[in-house]
């Protein structure tokens, strides 16, 4: 029973598929599959701007949005239908394009976002037997398909022709840039000890179980640092706080997209977001076991529900950290990726060489701590002992 | 030929034609990354993942990314209003025409390329890896040693100079 | 250690996440068409007029000086004089104001009309629901919106209704104690003209003609 609801999609999808002459098979696959993204996505994506108000709310204090429920009736859902009149009112919106814009390219600049970040979705292993498209180089084609992003910042911001939106794009590129490589490089680490580039295989690597605890790489400790790192270039990635410099409303009005309203505002928030859960989603397979239970008594439990719910809290642990940390400045941002995170995602590649050939015993969970901690406390010193902190001195205004 | 071949083929000749023929030096940057994206699509036909997806990564990600930022940081926005034709692109046409001949003559009639491919290998990224690391491991190091270099020099001259001499002008 | 402000204040945040849901003292904002709070003392929104007694017409403390009209600074007070006269608190008579609008769109609540305003008439309310679908009619109130009796005023702002109060009592008291001395005066000089109009008209013997004219308004 637990199997079968496990693996329902895939019954239903062959299901559906079946009633095809066959040479129409693949291609109809493929299309319901591109429609249940379609669908699932952008639905959690609506949900998940409702949690993110009433978690910020909860957090400063407040209530959050709790009113909006089902019209004509007294049920209000806790405040879980706002999404749909956000979204009527977002569509109906005037779409202004600037005069002095480039008409075409800002058009195309939100499509050529939503593309490639719809695109990753492709590889990843959703649920057991889950992967739509199940490369052999699946991390590789994330990763490439991921960076595609970057170049529809650019044709947003430059083509708006405001120069708010092109220091959001400047800003934005060059974050994207460097937060690329950490998030790469930590990524590495997975490859190298599963010994793949698939994400499903990845995800079978992990799928054992010791003592009735999953075989997780962040309950290792270059795993652990692998993930933290992967971690906080993701937030970077998708432009969340603290990381949140391109679109930092008290400075540059929304960066790149200042001036895109309507539908194609729209098309931006969605694909900001679609693009975090994405990048979540590769992190949950590449360290916290995609779609696999972290105890085995918990098998039962279909594995796509894993996976949604690693992939809420997550999402949560990004609302938590937007409602706590303060913006960085632009050279703590640059200095933190490239003086902090790149050395120690090179050194955390080192440490998993030595975790893979050292003998499996207790002595390699210490040299390998040993190293990643002394690191760690080093990097973080170097970081610190730039700061001057203290009194702070004006130069012009005393 | 299949259908999606001509499709890929077409939407990267387009792009390069565009690449070469738009005035705004942004929109041949942009019209050279669908060029770029082209190119991708077909070793992604041919079986070719690893390189497909790199071609992705590298020359969509990067690449196109540098050249854009080179052409906003060192020109101002405005389009030339000359044609993009110069008078001599009849003689530059000649020339290319004349090259890619006795360059195609040359590749057939040597005896290095076989006339007939042999069937392609399966290359997965872990093939590739392998070779990487035993057959070609030399090249790669030379490759690497030659980027750090690169990279280097690049921090060297992007590095702010010590003008000392200027210091005593900040209270 | 790096990081260590960090988990501090992700700490402090998840407590704040978690309270909220515990404690409802912990939350500062309230369900408000459901839950109200009491409005502090000194809320003030936009004007309206005292009456004392039940009728809004007759009880009306608004003697149309329109100084407030002068003196407001967005010029939101519109006053109309009446020809005809009638009695104040005081039991003076006093002409009154046939129209009294304040254009509460216009009003920017800076309570001057209050300081300003002599006979303790114009006060500041703490209704603050006045939305409307006319935006011209809607926000232009009229006298008989504004026209509020005193118990409401007492309810709203109970100290300062209280001075409001005494000053009216202490006035009407100066006003008898006036009027009693002003009636006494008369009284004597009544006698005193009676007794000499008796001394002198002994021959004549006619009382004085007019009866005494009761003193002028005191404006």
């Amino acid at each position: 029973m637990a199997d079968k609801i496990d693996q329902i999609f895939v019954t239903v999808l062959h299901f559906l598929v079946s009633y095809l002459p066959e040479a129409w098979r693949p291609l109809a696959s493929s299309l319901i599959c591109i429609a249940f993204i379609l669908m699932v996505f952008p639905l959690i994506f609506s949900l998940t701007t409702i949690f993110e108000r009433k978690g910020i709310g909860r957090i400063q204090n407040r209530y959050g949005p709790n009113r909006v429920g089902i019209p004509f009736t007294k049920i209000r859902l806790a405040g879980f239908g706002q999404f749909l009149p956000d979204g009527v009112k977002m569509l109906t919106k005037e779409d202004v394009v600037p005069r002095a814009a480039d008409q075409v390219v800002h058009f195309l600049a939100p499509i050529v976002l939503l593309i490639p970040v719809l695109l990753t979705y492709a590889v990843l292993p959703f649920g057991r037997n889950m992967a739509i498209a199940d490369y052999d180089a699946g991390l590789l084609f994330f990763l490439a398909v991921g960076g595609a992003v970057e170049i529809s910042v650019f044709m947003a911001g430059w083509s708006s022709r405001n120069k708010y939106s092109l220091l959001g794009a400047m800003r934005a590129i060059a974050q994207m840039v460097s937060y690329e490589i950490p998030l790469i490089l930590s990524g590495v680490t997975v490859v190298m000890i599963a010994g793949t580039l698939n994400l499903s295989q990845i995800v079978e690597h992990q799928n054992q179980y010791t003592f009735g605890i999953a075989h997780w790489f962040v309950f290792t400790p270059w795993g652990l640092v692998g993930f933290i790192l992967f971690f906080i270039a993701s937030l970077a990635e998708s432009n969340r706080s603290p990381f949140d410099l391109p679109e930092a409303e008290s400075e540059i009005i929304a960066g790149y997209f200042t001036e895109y309203s309507g539908f194609k505002f729209a098309l931006f928030f969605l694909g900001e977001y679609l693009g975090m859960f994405s990048i979540i989603g590769l992190g949950i397979t590449l360290f916290l076991g995609g779609w696999t239970s972290p105890v085995s008594f918990l098998t039962w439990i279909p594995s796509w529900i894993w996976f949604l719910t690693k992939m809420m809290a997550i999402v949560f642990v990004f609302i938590w950290i937007r409602a706590t940390l303060p913006r960085l400045r632009m050279d703590q941002l640059m200095g933190f990726a490239w003086k902090f995170m790149l050395p120690l995602a090179l050194i955390n590649i080192l440490v998993a060489g030595l975790w893979h050939f050292m003998s499996h015993d207790w002595q390699r969970w210490l040299v390998c701590s040993a190293i990643i901690f002394g690191a760690y406390v080093v990097l973080g010193r170097g970081l610190m002992a730039n700061q001057k902190l203290g009194k702070r001195i004006y130069r012009y205004a005393e | 030929m299949s259908p999606f071949f001509i499709i890929t083929a077409v939407v990267t000749l387009f792009g390069a034609v565009l690449a070469m023929s738009l005035r705004n030096l942004v929109h041949c940057a942009l019209a050279m990354a669908i060029a770029f994206a082209g190119v991708a699509a077909l070793f992604l036909q041919l079986g070719a993942e690893f390189v497909g997806f790199a071609q992705i990564l590298i020359y969509i990600g990067a690449i196109a990314i540098l050249i854009v930022f080179a052409i906003l940081l060192t020109r101002s926005g405005e389009s030339p209003d000359k044609s993009v034709l110069t008078s001599g692109w009849w003689a530059g046409i000649a020339v290319t025409a004349m090259v890619f001949t006795i360059l195609g003559w040359a590749v057939l009639s040597s005896s290095a390329v076989p006339k007939e491919l042999p069937a392609a290998p399966a290359a997965t990224v872990k093939n590739v890896g392998d070779l990487l690391m035993t057959k070609f491991v030399l090249p790669l190091e030379i490759v690497a040693l030659v980027l750090t270099a690169a990279m280097i020099g690049a921090v060297l001259i992007a590095l702010k100079e010590d003008n000392k001499d200027n210091a005593g002008g900040q209270p | 250690m790096l990081g260590e402000q960090i988990i501090k204040g992700m700490a402090v945040t998840a407590k704040n996440f978690f309270g909220s849901y515990v404690s409802k003292d912990r939350l500062t904002t309230v369900q408000y068409p459901e839950e109200r709070l009491t409005p502090k003392e000194n809320t003030r929104q936009f004007p309206f007029l005292v009456f004392d007694g039940d009728d809004a017409e007759k009880g009306l403390r608004c003697v149309a000086c329109q100084i407030c009209e002068k003196e407001c600074p967005p010029q939101c007070i519109y006053i109309v004089k009446s020809k005809d006269k009638k009695p104040d608190y005081k039991g003076q008579m006093q002409v009154y104001p046939v129209t009294f609008d304040i254009d509460i769109s216009v009003c920017m609540s800076c309570s001057i009309c209050v300081e300003v305003c002599p006979f303790e008439s114009i006060k500041m309310n703490n209704e603050f629901e006045l939305s409307t679908d006319d935006r011209f009619k809607g926000l232009l109130l009229t006298k008989k919106e504004l026209a509020k009796p005193n118990s409401y005023y007492q309810q709203i702002h109970p100290q300062d209704a209280k001075d409001s109060d005494a000053v009216i009592a202490a006035e009407k008291v100066k006003a008898e104690a006036k009027a009693k001395a002003a009636a006494e005066a008369k009284a004597k000089a009544d006698a005193e003209a009676k007794a000499k109009a008796a001394a002198a008209a002994a021959p004549v013997g006619t009382p004085p003609a007019n009866p005494p004219t009761p003193p002028p308004a005191a404006k």
